[in-house]
């Protein structure tokens, strides 16, 4: 193909045009930052250039708020209970041993806005995106969560976002063949306008097939391989074509990019086989900022320059100008650098999946990234400037004004409810309320089933799956945030969803290993967002420290706000554990008859940033439950050794709506009944039955345990001093829950309430 | 013993199928969709998955596949061959059997542990299961609601091939509740629940599935 080169601004024609006046503000730049590019280039950058550094540059990319609060997490020890991090943060995803030859990868990342503009593609590409990052590590990807957050159930705009993001979500990852193993789905006015669609992707990997995203080895070529270029997802820099060229060609064309799964599965299976071959030198995936990013990336993170020719890429549509090319986030694709030597398997490999790759580049010994279009140069940068030296502010941080009256509302003078009668419909209204009735509506629209490996999925308090089919070594996930205790309080709230991760996962029976983090946040520019974005980093950071697991990577969402009104802070938190044998998984349910149910944990009266309150009350206000990092470290111990010695049958983590919500899903879960006394609960930690169902105090959960292990499983406890209590016992002759001297419920009544809600509001 | 399961691009069940086979014994032997020959497999499944992304119609292009060009003569021979989920639309679309899956009635994917009833234990697929026994199995699809017209739904229910019909609720709108059917001879099941998702205790909701393994095992020894 001939490249067209008429109205092509050169780096020759920029040399000589130093003045021309270039779109810099429209592309989101500053001007300071439009003055530094200068300064590195020593001219004015080319129409190309500009492209690539303000996306480059751009927030999403760039991290340029949020680097100085997050290089804390480099301070953390690169150590799991298991061992030294194989990769860390700065790598597409961090990599960490879990014994035996087999590493895995994990991280989590944001689609929020795509996914309000176009609810369908925004998730669908959300899911994909994340993916390609698992497979840049060498890893097969085994399974994906996704933690999503829209406005009140009611609202307009929920209507219309939940039913497309769903779709979106299961579209694409059942059509991937990688199964969906849980997430979140939690509804919240704050997020109305402001969908948080959040995506998880773990992968597994022996550890001699770790690849790395770098460009190394003069001669060797850079080869881009999937789907072909098109015009999606340019976004802003269309602004940029428009004003410098005419508007033939560049037209109306989707901001949003538009996801192919089958060409995504194909890609799936075409790096592992390219891995396999030892044909790839080095790997790196396109997402945002599509080959702007792979390039500079590439060659920055290695020791030469690169030299690409950009008329090579194929198009999906012919009329695209360089900058287009270079900006597009056309999804499913992947770069790969090969010597020269094995490019012929890595071709063949390529043509057995019908996956079209071509030679764009080669790696050479100079020190820029050099791009060509035809035979003119059009970008000749220091790698280095446009992917890691970006700008880096420390932006101004203020404690917003209204948290002392927030925290000072403490819902003291609420009224509880009291009665036998009261309790009970307390129950079955939260049980029916939006952020903790039944959400398989959702959950079934998406495949949990696929590869084989999966031992634990929705409802159930972790995702586990199998890695090796021989040993049953597998990995436990779990993703949490409560963003009403992070708008209370964003230190404490950061380490509550921190202790919710790690406690879910652990009750599963998996070691808790590491940390990923997707901070979702509104404007950086405001002063008392910036103070929530740098307390809830420093909650995680020694929260990670008090836990003993590292962060090995994330993701940051700004700018998620409504005009002056930010999102609360959502620190989503993903722990990931490790257990030797997933067949020994615990489920959150109970099933055989005559096992005693165990409180472990004390409970105060914690209410502040409740369901309880938000959902009876419509309160929020007061401070969140009390952290204690030490205790969650010894409940995990105490469910993961229970989990092992085969002392506990269920394990339910106690969160949202307190202990009442989780005996009544532990009854639903499986049908057998449960028979249940609080009253040495109520004497030995001086509160009502009101609190001891409904408090949410954190480091506590729910077991099971069969008779004849109750005394090794209570000698446990005590030996460690962990509280704990023999609160019922399962009873699958008894028709719901009963509690003593207070109420019961049947099973039809529990089921019924919180069944109906999600098919109430969104199967019409 | 050897049974092929074969790889589309966009399958996505067929490893799950491949240790199915090798759960009750057999030896599984992978079939490449560009391939034209069968490598002398005593019986074939056709997994689940969304063969060339389904774009077209579910099946449609995989009909047309290198490998389907050996796969047909040899099933319309007595070949025994299972088509799971989309392995049965494709065996739809290849005439192999009758009628055609369209998308669910509620518009949605949907993925649940399911409770069929084997209604005829006479087939290759089915010959370890009793006439009338429930099974639970997975049932997760977006295009999986049966149709065929009246004729062949009362030929199929008259000759004995409807093989699997859904117990309580009807998960996609499937007429007259059907899961799967046979042809005449027996050797040809389609059904649109996956079975080699309940093979293993821990994994899946039973392992009410490997009877499918273990009848065509037998089948094959017979013979």
């Amino acid at each position: 193909m001939s490249a067209s080169t008429s109205q092509l601004d050169t780096v020759e024609r920029a040399a000589a045009s130093s003045d021309t006046p270039q779109p810099w503000a429209e592309l989101g730049l500053g001007e300071d930052e439009y003055a530094r590019i200068r300064e590195i280039l020593g001219r004015r950058p080319t129409s190309a250039e500009l492209a690539m550094y303000s996306v480059m540059w751009s927030e999403h990319c760039s991290y340029k708020s949020s680097k100085v609060h997050l290089r804390r997490f480099g301070d953390l020890p690169a150590e799991t209970p298991l061992g030294k991090q194989l990769a860390g943060i700065g790598e597409n995803a961090g990599v960490i041993d879990i014994g035996q030859g087999w590493a895995v990868t994990f991280k989590v990342e944001s689609h929020n806005h795509p996914s309000y503009v176009e609810p369908y593609q925004g998730a669908a590409t959300g899911v994909g995106g994340i993916v390609r990052d698992i497979m840049a590590m060498g890893a097969r990807p085994i399974a994906v969560m996704d933690p999503l957050r829209f406005g009140a159930i009611d609202h307009p705009d929920t209507q219309r976002v939940l039913p497309g993001i769903v779709a979106g979500v299961g579209g694409y990852g059942n059509c991937l063949g990688l199964p969906n193993i849980g997430g979140e789905v939690v509804f919240d006015p704050c997020y109305q306008g402001n969908p948080l669609v959040n995506a998880l992707c773990v992968g597994a990997l022996r550890h001699e097939d770790l690849h790395l995203a770098k460009a190394t080895g003069t001669g060797n070529l850079v080869v881009l391989f999937g789907a072909k270029t098109g015009g999606d997802g340019i976004g802003g820099v269309s602004v940029l074509a428009s004003e410098t060229f005419d508007d033939e060609g560049v037209g109306k064309r989707p901001a949003v990019q538009v996801g192919d799964p089958f060409a995504e599965k194909v890609l799936i299976e075409c790096c592992l086989d390219l891995y396999a071959a030892e044909v790839v030198e080095g790997i790196q995936d396109l997402g945002g900022a599509g080959l702007s990013c792979a390039t500079s990336e590439l060659a920055s993170a290695g020791d030469g320059g690169m030299r690409v020719w950009l008329d090579r890429v194929p198009l999906r549509d012919a009329t695209l100008r360089p900058e287009e090319v270079l900006m597009s986030e056309s999804q499913e694709r992947m770069m790969a650098v090969v010597t020269p030597d094995k490019l012929d398997e890595f071709m063949a490999i390529a043509d057995r999946w019908d996956v079209e790759a071509t030679v764009v580049g080669e790696v050479t010994d100079g020190t820029n990234l050099q791009i060509h279009w035809g035979d003119e140069l059009i970008v000749d940068v220091p790698p280095r400037s446009v992917a890691h030296d970006g700008p880096v502010y420390e932006r101004p941080l203020e404690r917003p004004a209204y948290l002392d009256g927030l925290q000072a509302d403490d819902g003291a003078r609420l009224a509880r409810p009291s009665t036998p009668e009261d309790l009970k419909a307390t129950l079955l209204q939260l049980l029916a309320s939006p952020n903790l009735c039944d959400k398989s509506w959702v959950t079934d629209q998406y495949d949990r089933y696929v590869r084989g490996n999966t031992a634990l999925a929705m409802p159930d308090d972790a995702g586990v799956v199998r890695v090796d089919e021989e040993t049953g070594l597998g990995v436990a996930l779990s993703t949490d945030c409560n963003s009403r205790f992070a708008k209370l309080d964003p230190y404490a709230g950061a380490q509550l969803a921190l202790a919710e991760s790690y406690r879910n996962v652990a009750t599963a029976g998996a070691i808790p290993l590491a940390v990923s983090d997707c901070l979702n946040f509104g404007s950086p520019e405001d002063p008392g967002v910036m103070w929530e974005f740098s307390e809830a980093v420093r909650g995680l950071y020694d929260g990670c420290l008090a836990l003993g697991i590292p962060v090995t990577g994330g993701n940051v969402s700004f700018y998620n706000q409504t005009g002056e009104t930010a999102i609360h802070p959502t620190p989503v938190v993903a722990v990931l554990g490790v257990m030797d044998d997933v067949a020994r998984r615990t489920p959150s349910g109970w099933k055989a008859p005559g096992q005693m149910l165990y409180l472990l944990g004390r409970t105060a009266s914690e209410f502040g940033g409740s369901t309880w309150a938000d959902v009876v009350h419509g309160h929020l206000g007061g401070l969140p439950p009390a952290v204690e990092l030490g205790l969650e470290r010894e409940l995990g111990e105490i469910l993961v050794n229970a989990s092992r010695d085969g002392l506990i049958d269920a394990a339910h983590d106690l969160s949202d709506g307190g202990l009442a919500i989780a005996l009544a899903e532990g009854t639903m879960r499986y049908g057998a009944g449960a028979r249940v006394w609080l009253d040495e609960v109520c004497e030995r930690d001086e509160i009502d039955v009101f609190t001891a169902l409904f408090s949410e105090s954190a480091a506590r959960a729910v077991v099971a345990v069969p008779r004849s292990e109750e005394v090794r499983f209570t000698d446990m406890c005590s030996a460690r001093g962990f509280a704990h209590a023999r609160i019922g016992v399962v009873d699958d002759e008894l028709d719901g829950i009963e509690l003593q001297g207070r109420f019961s419920v049947t099973l039809e009544e529990l089921r019924h309430a919180h069944t109906g809600t999600l098919p109430a509001a969104f199967a019409h | 013993m050897r049974i092929g399961v074969v790889t589309f691009p966009g399958s996505l069940d067929d490893q799950d199928a491949l240790r199915a086979v090798r759960l009750v014994g057999a030896e599984a032997v992978p079939l490449w969709h560009g391939d034209e020959d069968l490598r002398g497999v005593d019986a074939v499944i056709l997994p689940g998955g969304f063969s060339y992304g389904d774009y077209l119609r579910c099946g449609a292009i995989a009909r047309f596949a290198p490998v389907m060009g050996a796969l047909v003569p040899a099933a319309q021979g007595g070949l025994p061959v299972l088509g799971i989920c989309n392995g049965f639309q494709v065996l739809c679309e290849s005439h192999l059997l009758p009628g055609a899956l369209i998308r669910n009635d509620h518009r949605k994917f949907v993925c649940r542990d399911q409770v069929l009833r084997v209604e005829n234990a006479a087939t290759a697929w089915t010959s370890d299961y009793e006439q009338g026994q429930e099974i639970t199995v997975v049932l997760k699809n977006g295009e999986g609601s049966y149709v065929a017209d009246e004729r062949t739904l009362d030929a199929l229910e008259a000759e004995g091939r409807v093989a699997f019909r859904y117990v309580g609720q009807n998960p996609n709108g499937s007429y007259r509740d059907i899961a799967g059917i046979t042809n005449e001879r027996g050797n040809v099941v389609g059904l649109m629940p996956h079975p080699e998702h309940a093979v293993e205790e821990g994994y899946g909701p039973s392992v009410d599935g490997l009877g499918f393994f273990t009848s065509v095992l037998a089948q094959v020894v017979r013979a």
